[in-house]
């Protein structure tokens, strides 16, 4: 069969199944990667679906299996799906604040099969983190990251680093040493959902991300063997664009809680994708025929500079959101690249914040919490101008 | 008490996989895989034929005297040794 892309062979089966079980969640962090328009989906999936969802994926070959949000606590079936998924054959990943959570769900889940638990922090301190968060978390985190390591799973910290933690880098790994993780992931900030919405407020300054990964490599380096931290450089300070999910439609199938499927957890904001549906089509013909997993498949679509681009398949024209994000035309070429006739104007905006970063009239403009009520102003904020 | 990762492997000592790692066949790609937090890893079949011996019970001399037996011919000591290293390095094994 002739695809879009430029393959004419089946597409490799998806690896990574991310369930995005539901968008409620306690915690209202002005990064999450959510759509901003959350509010607009309410209809999730139900049991069964998911288990159908799973089941085909396992079919095709999927081993990962992330349950994620919002806040999969929220769901009462949880408990039911890992069950299900660990039956299948998968390796279950929860992706959790720990809001929800208690030592006994924590030993259920390990009893349902739970491979492993990932706990984020919003900071290193309670103060930070309870504001970030929304909610006074912390020390509940701290309790659950331990009740984690008590029961026997392997436990990745995740801290999303932005220009407000950044400087807390130290202390955040020294607490990752003392709660024990066996992973720590320095999560950079990605502008998408909230984050694209608060970047100003969260837009690292390029001394702040030295600092970081000065620290992040001697902590790698000292606890090599031990420990292990993730650490990238955020997009926005690279000249060249990442390979953004190892290729669309390549390895990664992110299911949203209403049943979309897509590519990737940011894409649900691209023009000209139907977004297929898991409630009216199988996970195999989302996978293989749908028209959305094969637009940006290969590398026919691209435009210039891509297409003529020596490194095209190296990083394969970065990722398709930031493109249309900051360009309107998600085929373009990702403006990280510093090919991209858009690059300099994210250079000068990543300048203009380091500029104003701890004056007044950058630090005092009102951050955008995660929550319905807020969703629900930029949706009707959205409509009034697009009316 | 010793940390695991700085454990060095001696003849007696037993492996089995870690806790926190999974090792099993999968269909699709044809071949064993450990798996992991947001990872995994392809074996080889003789990477495989080691670690299905790591039950926590053999010790490191009798899983290579096992595999001696299965592949005559072949003195597999050394290879299997440096495996089991690596595989602990890896954090796919741990020693009882």
């Amino acid at each position: 069969m002739k695809t879009v892309g430029s393959s004419t062979s089946k597409p490799k089966p998806p690896h990574w199944l991310l369930a995005e079980l539901t968008y409620a969640c306690p915690l209202q962090c002005p990064y999450c990667s959510n759509p901003v328009d959350f509010a607009n989906y309410k209809n999730e999936l139900g049991t069964e679906d998911w288990k159908r969802v799973m089941r085909e994926a396992r079919k095709m070959g999927a081993t990962q299996l992330g349950f994620s949000g919002g806040e999969p606590l929220v769901r009462t079936d949880l408990e039911e799906l890992i069950a299900e998924a660990r039956k299948l054959g998968f390796y279950t990943n929860l992706i959790t604040s720990g809001v929800g959570m208690d030592e006994k769900r924590v030993k259920a889940f390990r009893e349902a099969g739970l491979d492993h638990i990932q706990v984020s922090f919003q900071a290193s301190n309670a103060e930070l983190n309870n504001f970030i968060a929304g909610t006074d978390a912390f020390q509940h985190k701290i309790d659950m990251a331990k009740a984690v390591k008590k029961h026997g799973y392997p436990m990745v910290l995740c801290f999303v680093l932005h220009r407000q933690n950044e400087i807390y880098v130290k202390d955040i790994l020294d607490l990752a040493i003392t709660l024990d993780a066996d992973y720590v992931e320095l999560a950079t900030t990605q502008y998408y959902g909230w984050a694209y919405h608060n970047r100003e407020y969260l837009i690292p300054t390029r001394e702040q991300l030295q600092n970081a990964e000065k620290v992040a490599k001697e902590y790698q380096d000292k606890l090599k063997g031990k420990m292990k931290i993730y650490y990238v450089i955020p997009d926005y300070f690279e000249k060249r664009p990442k390979r953004c999910m190892d290729g669309w439609g390549s390895i990664f199938l992110t299911i949203n809680p209403d049943g979309t499927a897509l590519p990737c957890h940011a894409a649900r904001q691209l023009p000209g994708l139907t977004f297929p549906n898991v409630r009216n089509h199988s996970v195999d013909w989302i996978w293989n025929e749908s028209p959305d997993f094969n637009k940006f498949r290969g590398l026919d679509w691209m435009k210039e500079p891509c297409r003529s681009c020596p490194e095209k398949e190296k990083d394969l024209g970065g990722c398709r959101c930031q493109a249309f994000m900051l360009t309107g035309d998600a085929a373009n070429a990702d403006p990280v690249c510093d090919k991209s006739p858009h690059h300099q104007k994210l250079v000068d905006e990543v300048d203009r914040i380091g500029r104003l970063a701890g004056k007044p009239e950058l630090e005092s403009k009102p951050i955008v919490f995660r929550n319905v009520k807020n969703s629900k102003k930029i949706i009707a904020a959205k409509t009034a101008t697009t009316v | 008490m010793l940390k695991e990762s700085d454990r060095k492997l001696t003849p007696d000592a037993r492996p089995a996989i870690s806790g926190t790692h999974r090792f099993q066949w999968e269909e699709v790609q044809n071949c064993h895989v450990i798996l992991y937090p947001e990872g995994m890893v392809k074996l080889s079949a003789s990477a495989a034929e080691i670690l299905k011996r790591c039950d926590g019970m053999k010790s490191a001399r009798a899983i290579v005297d096992d595999l001696n037996k299965q592949y005559p011919g072949a003195d597999l000591e050394k290879d299997v040794f440096k495996f089991l290293e690596t595989a602990h390095e890896n954090g796919w094994i741990q020693y009882k």
